[in-house]
């Protein structure tokens, strides 16, 4: 059985994991939205964003290591933008947009290692966000580990019948066979999860269960969030 | 064959002529019929393919084919189709494809909500089933997170949550170890609803059931009682 890390993070009991995840959702938008605004040259603004989610995490009790590692996944893609950027001259803007996607990723990753899957799926729905949009991933979430083993498991059949022994033409070939079987399988599996919710008297809506208070606790949460990310981004 | 005196008993299921071809052209059913009275539990055996699992998702209405199905006295039509969802519940093979919620508790929740139920009452009594089938302890696990034998009882919890009276399993024991399947045959055999189970293991229709059908190419070649059917067919490895 998979585990999925930051699944584990989010079942915490910090103070950060008992905040509301309204009041969590609410002060990452503050954080993008204040982060993005940063000026390319304010260059010691960003080492403070840095030590706000530094002194967030270490609240949250999540392992600085892995965090780091986690969003630095997303430093590939804006790589690609940072190094145009840097062959046009302006290194200082490419700089920024490294470190403006690394604090983000880094923000996001906090979020949902703070709070688990139904909390900030929750959040965006008290928020109207489009449900279908949830629905999708709650889905997604809930079966990518049961997808992600099936795939392991016919990748050990394929290794089982000497598939390490091929050409790298065999392997692709293999790979695209892999992805195909496994896409139908999906399919069935998608038509025999519509049929277990119907059973289930599913008439095209969730319905919810009831929402959580937003405690005076959970306001001066987002305040602080708020007050922190300004005076980073004022005085710095 | 000895037959049974007739007693006037109420029928849980009643069908007669069903008939249902897949899209393909495959016809999977060729005139079932078929009946189940009250408390009453029945196996179903037969090959892969020969139209097990296609028969019981007519049970519920999931897959709709020609012939008459009464189910509790009531004919499944579209006017019926949620009254009829309310009074069977089916429990799938793949426990997977049953636990679609994000914890174990809302999971369970689902399907009294969409019983209209408020969210409170659905889940004390979520809370009330899962203690029931012995999962107390996993209300805010995440389903992908339990073994095989707990996702099969936390299915089941989620079916009993919406208190059906006919309950319809297919291959309830796949996948599961012989001390899961011997809990999970003590749990099934304390639970009062009629039950139509699916299942190629003998050993589970003895134990579970008092009478069998043998499915054949989309008919019924026969049924009796369980030990019979069983010996007609050679329905055993040795």
């Amino acid at each position: 059985m998979h585990h999925l890390v930051i699944d584990r993070w989010s079942r915490g009991s910090s103070p950060l994991h008992q905040r509301d995840p309204r009041a969590k959702l609410a002060a990452l938008l503050v954080f993008l939205i204040v982060l993005s605004t940063t000026r390319p040259a304010a260059q010691a603004a960003f080492a403070g964003y840095a030590v706000l989610l530094f002194l967030a995490a270490n609240l949250a009790g999540l392992p600085i290591g892995g965090l780091i590692g986690r969003a630095a996944l997303v430093l590939p893609f804006s790589a690609t933008f940072a190094l145009l950027t840097w062959w046009s001259g302006d290194s200082l803007r490419a700089l920024s947009l490294a470190e403006k996607s690394f604090l983000s990723g880094m923000a996001a990753l906090l979020l949902v290692g703070t709070t688990p899957l139904t909390g900030w799926t929750a959040a965006l729905e008290s928020w109207r966000v489009p449900r279908m949009l949830i629905l999708v991933i709650q889905f997604v979430y809930r079966y990518l580990f049961v997808i992600a083993e099936q795939a392991q498991r016919m990748r050990w059949a394929a290794l089982c019948r000497g598939s390490h022994k091929g050409s790298k033409t065999g392997s692709f070939r293999l790979a695209a066979g892999l992805v195909g079987v496994l896409f139908a399988r999906s399919w069935q599996r998608a038509d025999g999860i519509y049929h277990a919710m119907l059973a289930r008297g599913f008439r095209g809506r969730f319905v919810p269960a009831a929402p959580v208070p937003f405690r005076s606790s959970d306001a001066v949460f987002f305040f602080t969030c708020l007050a922190g990310c300004l005076a980073v981004r004022i005085l710095l | 064959m000895p037959r049974r005196p007739h007693i006037a008993v109420s029928r849980a299921i009643q069908i007669q002529g069903l008939r249902y071809r897949y899209p393909d052209g495959t016809q999977a059913l060729d005139g079932i019929d078929f009946h189940l009275d009250a408390g009453e539990s029945v196996a179903l055996f037969g090959a892969n393919g020969s139209g097990k699992t296609t028969f019981v998702l007519h049970l519920n209405g999931l897959l709709r084919g020609e012939g008459a199905i009464e189910i509790c006295g009531l004919p499944l039509a579209d006017a019926t189709l949620e009254q009829i969802r309310s009074k069977v519940g089916v429990v799938f093979q793949d426990s997977d494809e049953q636990l679609f919620m994000p914890t174990v508790l809302e999971d369970v929740a689902f399907g009294p909500l969409n019983l209209g139920l408020s969210p409170d009452d659905a889940l004390t009594r979520a809370r009330t089933v899962l203690k029931r089938v012995g999962m107390a302890h996993a209300l805010e696990r995440a389903p992908y997170h339990l073994s095989a034998g707990e996702k099969k009882r936390v299915a089941i919890a989620g079916v009993l949550a919406m208190d059906p009276e006919i309950l319809v399993l297919d291959e309830p024991t796949t996948f599961l170890d012989p001390p899961t399947r011997r809990d999970l045959l003590t749990l099934l055999r304390s639970l009062p609803q009629s039950k139509v189970v699916v299942t190629h293991d003998a050993n589970l229709a003895r134990a579970l059931t008092t009478r069998a059908v043998f499915f054949d190419q989309g008919k019924i070649a026969g049924e009796g009682e369980v030990i019979e059917v069983i010996q007609r067919f050679h329905w055993e490895y040795s």
